[in-house]
């Protein structure tokens, strides 16, 4: 009938952002947050993934988990554009307090500065963090 | 006594852990308290400057695991599992940090 009504019967796109702040492998926060990643892609949202804090550590290269047995997840984040999950925002000032720069990550990431990540999480219909 | 840390220093347990430290203690690094151990982390002069009185050591699996094994600062002991137990068997007592 109206408008309203074709939207929700064709779903609604929000802009969904995953707000990750934990390394991964000690915790399984890293982990369920991929789960929960590409369930919303699935969904066909606009998903995003920003990585602050200790989470710039998930994307890190040469992770060899064969001495702790633990499943290696790092493969995942290189198959997210398979998913259309392109927007992998990487907070500057995290990757600078850990001594790390671009070149260590694994994925292709736009490194922000904290205004610009701020503006970014402020235009979202839905943040969550991790 | 041994201080065995797997909290990642964002939380600031190692923090404590330098300061409730006595000279000539040794500290394990595991799990997600291996960043400890690695060049260029804001708390890297805290350890460097700790090591003078205390012996720190890393979990050599748990730094490949986060893919940081070639980022050890210069000091700072890897062990593996089986050093892992010879370090709690040489302490006279050992603590693991919560």
């Amino acid at each position: 009938m109206s408008d309203d009504m074709d939207m929700d019967e064709g779903g609604t796109i929000k802009k969904f952002m995953f707000v990750n702040r934990k390394a991964p492998y000690g915790t399984v926060y890293a982990l369920e947050a991929l789960e929960v990643v590409l369930i919303s892609a699935a969904f066909e949202q606009d998903v995003s993934m920003a990585f602050v804090d200790d989470g710039v550590y998930q994307l890190m290269k040469g992770i060899n988990t064969e001495a702790t047995e633990l499943k290696n997840f790092s493969k995942t984040y290189r198959a997210l554009d398979g998913y259309d999950i392109e927007k992998l925002y990487v907070d500057q000032e995290s990757l600078a307090a850990r001594g790390l720069t671009e070149d260590d990550l694994l994925v292709d990431v736009t490194v922000m500065s904290s205004a610009e990540l701020a503006a970014m999480m402020a235009d979202q219909d839905v943040v969550i963090s991790h | 006594m041994l201080h065995i840390i797997n909290k990642s220093h964002s939380d600031r347990s190692i923090e404590t852990v330098l300061r409730l430290a006595t000279q000539g203690s040794a500290i394990l690094l595991i799990e997600d308290a291996v960043y400890a151990a690695t060049t260029g982390n804001v708390i890297a002069a805290k350890i460097q400057a700790a090591m003078a009185d205390l012996k720190i050591y890393a979990l050599k699996p748990d730094l490949d695991t986060r893919g940081m094994a070639g980022r050890v600062m210069e000091g700072i002991t890897l062990v593996d599992y089986a050093g892992f137990v010879d370090l709690v068997a040489a302490q006279p007592n050992c603590q693991s940090w919560l």
